[in-house]
């Protein structure tokens, strides 16, 4: 399905439904489909970093520029893909999954403690000086019976986040 | 309340005194309540809400929608309806369209024979001539309305000649001003176009008394501002239209409203415009066409259907911020409307929101963390 044109067959939505694990319905593809057109202002087949901050709401989230690096120049079958671990149907270990990897950046495996950092200090911006945040997250991993120098696996993200459920829904709005 | 301070020209000043838009995002920005207990490794490590908004933003966000135009539904899907579309179709195009054009051309001849002696020969009686001009201006405007049959209802008070009066009304194409200036003629703030849009602005309408206005040139706020000023003082100028949403909105929704036209201390009529989308949309996407692709689309559709309903004046109420008079006047234009009232600023379609927001929400995570550190 190379460059995106205005029309969907039948057999484009199983594709794009069979690579995202059939979380999201029929309909919300198609939806998803003209969404991704609209924001997609040339037809090229992906969007760009520039269309994604054309959406102001986008652009006021601090974790913004780094969904970006996930999710710039995706085509269709994978934007799908990255948005259904936000689907109502997704397992709470997919959540996990995707939060895993916006502070895994460099993509090795595990998140240490400046990666850790890095998020907090999208998260509060100027108001907490860099020491505080050592402070914060020293003390709360400790805490949890993690050391500084501690790498955290996926596993070890699960036992965290897993407990209490993680709640992190997106509805597609179908008209 | 009389504001005789200058606006502030940077860019601050877009944002210190707008309401807060959470306050407007959908129910789901806010139902985060407030984390309570004390701090634990899970909760910072959980950003499944802020990851949940920015990935509803990238799904859909009300900013974009407002911009959107639909395409209307093909009724012409079966044997008996295909035929007769495309009977519509010729007349419209090969018909219709030659018609209005030629219409239009005797309009203008008419308006040109009439304007340009007018404006030449009576420079010295200068009320009489403002007054004649006033006239063929509305004349032509009423041509202009006739080249794309539009059906125009008006409703309400016809809006009279008074000093210290603006009046304003949602934006939804250029023509917005054309089906205004028919039933009277309106001074009018716009941005200067380029081409023949641009010669027609600086020679006609002049005459009616305009204003030009630079979107691009920050200092530019000041001088605007002084001229609305002079110009609601004058008696003798034509009452002045603004169109505080600076941009086209779709006609589904509004966007803020500008505060400039709310803070000169004189009485808003607010006007409100709704068409009707049956032959014809007449939202003018300027991202997607041109002007004279705009114009001729309206001019080879069936008609052009709106309806325009002058509103009961306004007056800042006692302690109420021009932007609280602004928000006020917006809302009943957008409920005579029928149109939803969105947060943002039309601008964000040129440029890109202020840190303001996303520092707001650092500021609410990192006051959060801090507290609950200190809990037991």
């Amino acid at each position: 399905m190379g460059s995106a044109s205005s029309m969907l067959t039948q057999y484009d939505i199983e594709e794009v439904q069979e690579h995202c694990n059939h979380l999201f319905s029929q309909q919300e593809i198609v939806c998803l489909y003209q969404r991704f057109c609209q924001l997609d202002r040339n037809a090229k087949g992906f969007i760009s970093s520039d269309e994604f901050l054309s959406i102001p709401e986008f652009v006021m989230n601090p974790l913004s520029q780094r969904l970006l690096k996930m999710v710039d120049g995706l085509n269709f079958k994978d934007f799908v893909a990255f948005l259904s671990a936000f689907s109502t149907k997704a397992s709470a270990h997919q959540k996990i999954e995707l939060i895993f990897k916006v502070y895994d950046s460099d993509r090795n495996g595990k998140v240490s403690f400046k990666d850790i950092l890095e998020v907090l200090k999208d998260l509060s911006g100027s108001y907490m000086s860099d020491e505080q945040r050592e402070e914060v997250l020293g003390q709360v991993l400790k805490e949890a019976g993690y050391s500084k120098d501690c790498y955290l696996t996926l596993d070890d993200f699960t036992k965290v986040l897993g407990h209490s459920g993680v709640k992190m829904d997106v509805e597609v709005p179908v008209d | 309340m009389n504001s005789t301070g200058t606006l502030k020209s940077s860019s601050s000043e877009l944002d210190l005194d707008r309401p807060n838009i959470e306050d407007y995002l959908p129910s789901g920005a806010a139902i985060q309540q407030e984390p309570r207990g004390k701090l634990r490794l899970h909760d910072l490590l959980d950003i499944s809400p802020t990851l949940s908004e920015a990935a509803g933003a990238i799904v859909d966000d009300s900013f974009t929608r407002c911009f959107k135009s639909n395409p209307p539904e093909p009724w012409n899907w079966n044997i008996y309806l295909f035929p007769l579309w495309c009977f519509g179709v010729f007349l419209r195009y090969l018909i219709i369209f030659p018609t209005r054009a030629l219409v239009l051309t005797i309009g203008w001849i008419i308006f040109l024979s009439a304007f340009i002696p007018v404006h030449l020969l009576l420079k010295g009686h200068d009320k009489l001539r403002r007054n004649i001009e006033r006239s063929l201006v509305e004349m032509m405007c009423g041509f202009f309305v006739a080249s794309w049959t539009g059906v125009v209802k008006y409703h309400g008070p016809r809006p009279s000649r008074r000093p210290k009066q603006v009046f304003v009304a949602n934006h939804t194409s250029m023509i917005d001003f054309i089906i205004l200036e028919q039933m009277t003629a309106f001074a009018v703030i716009m941005q200067k176009h380029p081409g023949w849009v641009g010669l027609l602005q600086s020679t006609i309408l002049e005459s009616v008394g305009c204003i030009w206005f630079n979107r691009s040139e920050a200092k530019d706020r000041e001088i605007v501002a002084r001229k609305l000023r002079d110009h609601v003082q004058g008696t003798d100028n034509n009452p002045l239209l603004i169109f505080p949403e600076g941009t086209c909105v779709n006609n589904h929704y509004t966007v803020m409203f500008k505060k400039g036209a709310f803070e000169l201390g004189c009485t808003v009529c607010p006007i409100a415009i709704k068409y009707n989308k049956i032959f014809v949309d007449a939202f003018w996407n300027s991202r997607k066409q041109s002007f004279t692709t705009h114009l001729l689309q309206l001019m080879t559709s069936w008609a052009v259907v709106c309806d325009v309903w002058y509103l009961e004046p306004q007056n800042l109420k006692p302690g109420e911020t021009p932007i609280e008079f602004a928000e006020r006047v917006r809302d009943i234009i957008s409920t005579r409307a029928g149109l939803k009232m969105v947060p943002w600023d039309g601008y964000l379609k040129y440029s890109r929101p202020s840190p303001k927001h996303r520092e707001r929400k650092q500021q609410n995570f990192a006051e959060s963390v801090l507290r609950r550190l200190e809990e037991k």
